[in-house]
């Protein structure tokens, strides 16, 4: 019995272990960026173009074309994953074609972010002719974040009680209808948090805009859909390893703002899911 | 009213078409890498292809053989398996079985956390604090090493891991649990007999996805793992992976050159490689006994 | 009048055979009870008088069901549902203001102007005997109101749409005394204009308040006669045995 204890004991010891494993990493990830960067962190560097080969002036361009391109993505993937969603969970029986489909959404979310990026580059800046530009790197990255929403917003929209559904149903509204005043306004916070999500996968993806929009060094903001920009993960990536003799503060000050805007997200999301657990009236 | 009715009929085709839409994406990816990569098949053989020694895409003639590339894919993501496996589902156990209310709370926004720091965040923190440390502990010319990689991508797999197999755990019947209790086991004995064999294919689904996003994981492995195309004899050489090859070249090939080809090539791979284990996976995910 | 016609209705969910060979003749104005312990199909009955069942992914039919002398599946489901409307055996407010739980029927149905929706609130309200209670109120959540109160809005919001037949779900099963008496005396009122069908658990309730009285067991229709009847002279000795409380 007491062999039996001690065991016990030290197994849960290991298991703690790893746990801080895991943990104290992720925590001293999070501390040592933000002890480098925010020295870094200044108006001039917010708001002013890269300079002498960025390694002085700012990051602007970069913040911009992040946002355009998440901006982008969201208002492509967010109507077809909301419908996706609503045709998952509303319309779709259990049949063949709804398997093949979960299926392929499984798959979406699974396929490499790099290979996105051929994809991108072979159908929209190729074959669509839209050259290397925001639009082809906003479209790349709204497939990728796909299966996000779908998945996160069919989830939303099934937790909303059955029984709503007959109510509305029974007073002679119509399924769509139904869906529209009833269903979707009781899933928006679940559709939100799935989107915001979204964006921070977006905003933080390096591999899929590589080829299909980033400009190595582009010191001015882009002015249409069709051209290039720069963006805060290649931009970090570039000045880590393609420019020799960087200022390590100009690095660790771009990995800050990279890492606090996906943060931000995140955190915006799930403020958004805790609340909407607090408040739910069923 | 008709104008109603004609407008629901719309908007519920539109719901159809959107429904479908993952499946057109998931075929269009495949098309066009198919249609880019299998060019290279008038130059190669698919054998020599995947199976050459040599990948010096740029020579005259182009040595387009991925085997170097593979093996590197496979050694970094053999290494993060090793790591990120057992942390990982330990850390799972933890966190379903053994935190109090509060502190589960945290591990798991913790582990959300590292889900959401970028790729590229966590190499340029490899590059920085890693890299220079597996160069002075292990005495070596260079810090960048398929070592490096595993590491840091096992960081990347263990919030797939631990979320994945944390709700396999979390799914298993209470009454397995008390009835292990019952017969006097002790909660360890409980976890390690019980509860583990019961959720066995929720935590192979979790190793897999895991492992599914080390092979696909690209721009971290870029910048810590060296990028040295050839078959490594040991974990502490530099290697270049499947994913890093095609990002590191892509931007200086020719549209469609024999080069450009071949790197859609490898991208089919690549797609296939993750195809199998996302299905593979799904399958282990809706095989539950109970 | 003959409002409902039923003739050999069957009804399966997937494997389960849920209604057998049911013969029903609903009249106009009348109270219908229905009793019969739970799985005896009595619930599946009434959900196939608005077309509910249809809902369930392996429902199938057969047989004749005729509402208004028309079959039940050529007329328009919303229609249909408009004119059959339902409280069903929870407090299901939808989550909504008490105002907008009311209005929503005949919102769908098209009607915009705001003062006619009020004066249809205001009119649903006093037919269930709500009004009193929520008039200075009616922009809360109908989540705000208590068990009764919102099974009596639900009563209202169906009324609202000025439906030609209620069906009643067990309405009284969450129910305090006091609330379900609130209820039947709504809904002996409300016979005068309306058929009613009331699904209950509560044999005492049927006795209350049904003019007829059907027996449900396992799916079967046992007995359906004047209410009086069922309660002091059964034909079936199961109808006995189950209001006498031998088993249900």
């Amino acid at each position: 019995m007491r062999n039996t204890q001690r065991t016990q004991k030290i197994a849960f010891f290991f298991l703690f272990l790893a746990t801080l494993l895991i943990v104290i990493p992720v925590g001293m990830i999070v501390v040592i960026i933000f002890q480098k960067g925010i020295p870094a962190i200044n108006w001039q560097f917010l708001s002013d173009i890269p300079r002498q080969g960025m390694r002085a002036g700012g990051i602007y361009p970069a913040i911009i074309g992040t946002l355009y391109l998440v901006l982008g993505a969201i208002i492509f993937a967010l109507p077809i994953g909301l419908l996706a969603a609503i045709y998952l969970s509303e319309y779709a029986k259990d049949n063949l074609l709804n398997r093949i489909i979960k299926l392929a959404i499984v798959n979406l979310s699974g396929v490499p972010s790099v290979v996105y990026g051929l994809f991108g580059l072979a159908l929209f800046v190729v074959f669509l002719k839209f050259g290397a530009s925001i639009l082809s790197g906003s479209l790349t990255l709204g497939i990728m974040i796909l299966p996000i929403i779908i998945t996160t917003s069919r989830e939303a929209l099934e937790s909303v009680p059955q029984s709503f559904r007959e109510v509305s149903l029974s007073l002679g509204a119509s399924k769509w209808q139904t869906i529209r005043h009833i269903v979707l306004p009781n899933a928006i916070p679940g559709v939100l948090t799935g989107t915001i999500l979204g964006l921070g996968r977006a905003a933080g993806e390096t591999a899929p805009i590589l080829f299909t929009v980033a400009a190595f060094y582009l010191p001015q903001l882009p002015k249409s859909i069709f051209d290039q920009a720069m963006a805060l993960p290649y931009h970090l990536y570039v000045i880590s390893t393609q420019v020799p003799n960087v200022d390590e503060k100009v690095r660790y000050g771009t990995a800050l703002v990279l890492l606090t805007l996906v943060l931000f997200m995140n955190l915006v999301a799930i403020i958004i899911r805790y609340n909407f657990r607090k408040k739910k009236k069923w | 009213m008709a104008i109603r009715k004609i407008k629901e009929f719309a908007i519920e085709k539109l719901i159809l078409i959107c429904g479908l839409a993952s499946i057109f994406f998931v075929v269009l990816i495949f098309l066009f890498l198919t249609k880019e990569g299998l060019s290279v098949f008038k130059t190669v053989t698919p054998f020599s292809f995947l199976f050459g020694k040599s990948w010096y895409p740029i020579s005259e003639p182009a040595q387009l053989g991925i085997l170097p590339l593979i093996c590197g894919s496979l050694l970094v993501t053999l290494g993060a398996a090793i790591i990120s496996i057992p942390i990982g589902v330990a850390c799972a156990v933890y966190i379903a079985e053994i935190a109090p209310g509060k502190i589960k709370e945290i591990l798991k926004a913790g582990i959300e956390l590292l889900a959401a720091i970028p790729s590229v965040v966590l190499g340029f923190i490899g590059m920085v604090t890693l890299v220079p440390w597996v160069k002075t502990t292990f005495n070596l010319p260079t810090g960048l090493t398929a070592l490096s990689g595993s590491i840091i991508l096992a960081f990347m797999a263990m919030p797939t891991i631990v979320s994945i197999a944390e709700d396999a755990l979390y799914s298993v019947p209470k009454s397995y649990k008390e009835g292990a209790f019952a017969l006097g086991a002790t909660h360890w004995q409980t976890i390690y007999r019980v509860l583990l064999p019961a959720a066995s294919s929720g935590i192979v689904a979790a190793v897999m996805l895991g492992i599914g996003r080390v092979i696909g994981e690209t721009m971290a492995v870029m910048m810590i793992t060296g990028n040295a195309a050839v078959i490594p004899q040991s974990i502490l050489v530099p290697v270049r992976t499947l994913t890093a090859t095609i990002a590191a070249e892509m931007g200086e090939a020719v549209v469609g050159s024999e080069h450009y080809f071949a790197l859609f090539a490898v991208g089919i791979v690549l797609f296939i490689i993750s195809f199998i284990i996302n299905v593979t996976a799904d399958l282990f995910l809706h095989k539950r006994k109970f | 009048m003959v409002k409902f016609n039923i003739k050999n209705l069957n009804i399966w969910f997937g494997q389960i055979h849920a209604l057998k060979s049911v013969n029903v003749e609903i009249e106009a104005n009348e109270i219908l009870s229905i009793i019969g312990p739970s799985n005896s199909g009595k619930t599946s009955f009434l959900r196939m008088l608005n077309r509910l069942n249809d809902l369930h992914p392996e429902f199938k039919m057969s047989g004749w069901l005729e509402f208004d002398n028309e079959d039940i599946r050529k007329i328009n489901i919303e229609d249909l549902r408009k004119r059959v409307g339902m409280v069903f055996a929870l407090p299901l407010p939808l989550p909504l203001s008490i105002f907008d739980n009311i209005a929503y029927g005949v919102k769908m149905h098209g009607l915009k102007r705001r003062e006619r929706v009020s004066e249809i609130v205001e009119r649903s309200l006093k037919q269930a005997y709500l009004w009193d209670e929520v008039k200075d109120r009616l922009d809360v959540s109908a989540f705000k109101l208590s068990g009764g109160q919102q099974q009596r809005l639900c009563i209202a919001r169906t009324l609202a749409v000025e439906p030609e037949v209620i069906l009643f779900d067990e309405p009284c099963s969450g129910l305090d005394p006091i609330s379900t008496a609130k209820v039947e005396e709504a809904m002996l009122k409300l016979k005068k204009d309306y058929t009613i069908v009331l699904v209950t658990n509560n044999v005492k309730q049927a006795a209350r308040v049904g003019d007829r009285t059907a027996f449900f067991l396992s799916g079967e229709l046992v007995e359906l006669d004047k209410t009086e009847k069922i309660f002091t002279a059964p034909a079936d000795q199961r109808t006995d045995g189950y209001i006498r409380g031998k088993f249900g």
